[in-house]
């Protein structure tokens, strides 16, 4: 049992910080299905950060930097240039998939794989102690921490402030928050970077912190099923976590079955996670908390 | 007057010509500097790309034979994308039409190949229609939204497939996860000797005039294009939105259905884990370099199957790895995307205001236009509606 638990949440924090990370850009009525190549690509540039300089810690900052750069891209392009945002989210991660082969096969060897220095868990005292929970919640690594910090943060800021209500009613009627003096494209700008920062650290948190090693395609549409969880979750941090959790539990059940001698076959428990998202999106019918302007670039008039 | 509209009207055509090959100019230069970057050498690795399949027969017939899958791929993306949805789902819709092909091709023996072939086309091309219309029942039943579905099912028919082969359809005279070979007389002949090119091209070139003639010359093509440009005209002028929809996706998953079961057959001949590779996608920028158009995309499948075919040979001959070709491929629908890029001119918009807002007014001006186009789309279909239940 706590071993599943363990794996559950292990699965739970990349999407944690990606879903939470891009709950905001989505809320400001930007979609960004390119969080699968953020991730790749930040889970690429944690490993060799980490194998330049031994520390996982300044290998996810190159990672979440390195997503700062690709998410700029994503923003001018559908928010400068207005393009179409699903699209420019498939370009980002055909970019990213052959950047991350490119520079994995010229700066780690193909032949081999490359073990870096992976994050350390911290166990935190005391807490750690408390029976069952305690090994699960309080005995992990730092990002992890960190997620569940986000799930706090990310909740104040969204309903308690001021920058919260910005952001929402950006995704609401941009038009209007013009007029009264609110700079729409600086605010998606800035949550789509926000985004990308977070898909960069949840993506060195696979690479570096599960494996201690880069393989091509590793994100395996984790990014993806993060973006269905801002969906499933209403766009409300706590929807989010929620939704986050269900996934979590649905990759960790794949693991602990694959694991199990059922008599469905190991490859059905592989779907299961993809399954669970699909059925995820038909159940919630009424999404009366999507932006309604989501998905449409806004002209300055 | 008229001859200002005709003239505007070649104009256009010139426009919408040009810019995807200037998009590729632009991808070309900005690769090479990350060629160069990369610390390799780009002028050699475009020679090798570019110059080393068009010298021989057989550089020709693999870039053709590549051709072919590209083609499909792109039309069931473009298909769906004319009705207003996004179908990023070919890998999958691949992958089933690829199985169920290879169901056919592997059993029945003893059929004559005049049966055998149709069968296995006909297999794939539903099995993929099938798919494909999931996902719209999906969104038009639930509302879920078609662009992560169709992702999600990329990935349930990748482990389909490798269940299938590692389980009921494995080879058992093989130790690694395949299935059996596809039977000869389910196979389409080859056309060149030596290379794989094979008679599919015909099937290709027929899907892509069954495209043109569907979006241009049938009222159920007229429909989707209206939904797709403009639901709420579709609406206004009395269209089931919903079933157009679903038809033009299962449309779409049937043309990649039947790719997937004439790669499988005739390239890869048995199938093998992650045989579909990065085909779905590479089809999505297929389709926008020829910006969705019959002749477009015939054009730049050509050009991609020239860039994939030889990608192998430069990653030998140049040593620049052969995934910067997908780095090309994001660039170039980046660009094709984002051909406002240029039109607004950034630097003069930040040398000038007055420019921009030029910009923007034509920009309107368009929009009025286009908005004033499709009301009278709008009205001639009522009446064309009307009129077919007159009769």
């Amino acid at each position: 049992m706590e071993e599943f638990l363990v794996s559950v949440f292990k699965m739970a924090v990349p999407l944690l910080l990606c879903s939470l990370g891009t709950l905001f850009s989505e809320k400001a009525g930007t979609v960004n299905i390119g969080l699968e190549g953020s991730m790749l690509t930040g889970a690429l540039f944690g490993v060799l950060g980490s194998y330049w300089t031994g520390s996982p810690y300044i290998g996810a900052l190159i990672a979440m930097t390195s997503c700062v750069v690709l998410s700029l891209v994503f923003a001018f392009f559908t928010v400068t240039i207005r393009a179409n945002q699903i699209v420019m989210g498939v370009a980002i991660n055909t970019i990213a998939t052959g950047l991350t082969i490119s520079l994995n096969r010229i700066f780690l060897t193909s032949a081999s794989v490359v073990k870096v220095n992976g994050f350390k868990s911290i166990p935190i005292p005391f807490l750690n102690k408390i029976p069952v929970i305690g090994e699960v919640l309080f005995d992990q690594t730092v990002p992890a921490y960190f997620a569940y910090i986000l799930v706090f943060l990310t909740w104040f800021v969204y309903s308690k402030t001021d920058l919260g209500l910005r952001i929402r009613a950006v995704g609401e009627y941009p038009a209007a928050c013009d007029t009264v003096g609110i700079n729409v494209a600086r605010l998606r700008y800035s949550t789509l970077l926000y985004g990308g920062i977070m898909a960069g650290l949840a993506g060195a948190y696979i690479s570096t912190g599960q494996l201690s090693a880069f393989s091509e395609g590793m994100i395996s549409g984790r990014g993806f099923t993060a973006y269905a969880a801002v969906i499933f979750g209403n766009f409300t941090p706590l929807g989010v976590f929620r939704s986050c959790m269900i996934f979590a539990v649905g990759m960790g059940l794949q693991y602990r079955l694959q694991a199990m001698d059922t008599p469905v076959s190991y490859y059905f428990w592989m779907m299961l996670p993809y399954i669970i998202t699909i059925v995820a999106l038909c159940m919630y019918r009424k999404r009366s908390n999507a932006p309604k302007y989501s998905g449409i670039p806004y002209v300055k008039g | 007057m008229n001859e200002t509209k005709k003239n505007n009207a070649i104009f256009k055509t010139l426009k919408a010509a040009y810019y995807p090959l200037f998009a590729l100019l632009i991808a070309l230069i900005l690769m090479a500097f990350i060629i160069k970057l990369m610390g390799y050498d780009p002028l050699n690795a475009y020679q090798v790309l570019f110059t080393s399949s068009i010298k021989s027969a057989y550089g020709w017939g693999e870039t053709l034979a590549m051709a072919i899958a590209l083609i499909f791929s792109a039309l069931s993306f473009s298909i769906a994308d004319r009705s207003g949805l996004i179908n990023l789902g070919a890998s999958g819709q691949l992958y089933m039409g690829g199985i169920a092909g290879m169901l056919v091709a592997t059993n029945f023996e003893g059929l004559p190949s005049i049966i055998h072939i149709p069968l296995v086309l006909i297999a794939g091309g539903l099995t993929g229609a099938a798919f494909g219309a999931i996902a719209s029942l999906l969104k038009n039943q639930f509302g879920a939204s078609e662009v992560v579905t169709t992702m999600m099912f990329n990935y349930i028919a990748m482990h389909f497939c490798t269940y299938l082969i590692s389980g009921p359809m494995k080879n058992p005279a093989s130790d690694l996860a395949q299935s059996k070979s596809a039977l000869p007389s389910a196979v389409l002949p080859l056309l060149l000797k030596g290379t794989r090119l094979h008679a599919g091209i015909f099937i290709a070139i027929a899907a892509i005039l069954f495209y043109y003639i569907l979006m241009y010359h049938t009222t159920v093509g007229y429909q989707m294009r209206v939904v797709g440009m403009n639901p709420k005209v579709g609406e206004y002028a009395g269209l089931k939105i919903k079933t157009n929809q679903l038809l033009a996706m299962a449309i779409a998953g049937g043309m990649a259905g039947l790719g997937g079961a004439i790669q499988a057959t005739v390239i890869d001949v048995r199938l093998t884990i992650d045989w579909v590779g990065n085909l779905g996608f590479d089809g999505l920028a297929v389709a926008f370099l020829g910006g969705h158009s019959p002749i477009g995309i015939a054009i730049s499948s050509v050009f991609f199957g020239l860039l994939l075919s030889s990608a192998n040979k430069m990653e030998m001959l140049a040593k620049v790895p052969s995934s910067v070709v997908f780095l090309f491929q994001g660039i170039i629908i980046a660009l094709i995307i984002g051909r406002r890029i240029f039109q607004l001119g950034l630097i003069a918009k930040w040398k000038s205001n007055y420019q921009n807002k030029k910009s923007e007014a034509s920009d309107l001006l368009e929009m009025t236009r286009d908005a004033e186009k499709t009301k009278q789309d709008a009205l001639a279909l009522k009446q064309m509606t009307k009129k077919g239940s007159e009769e």
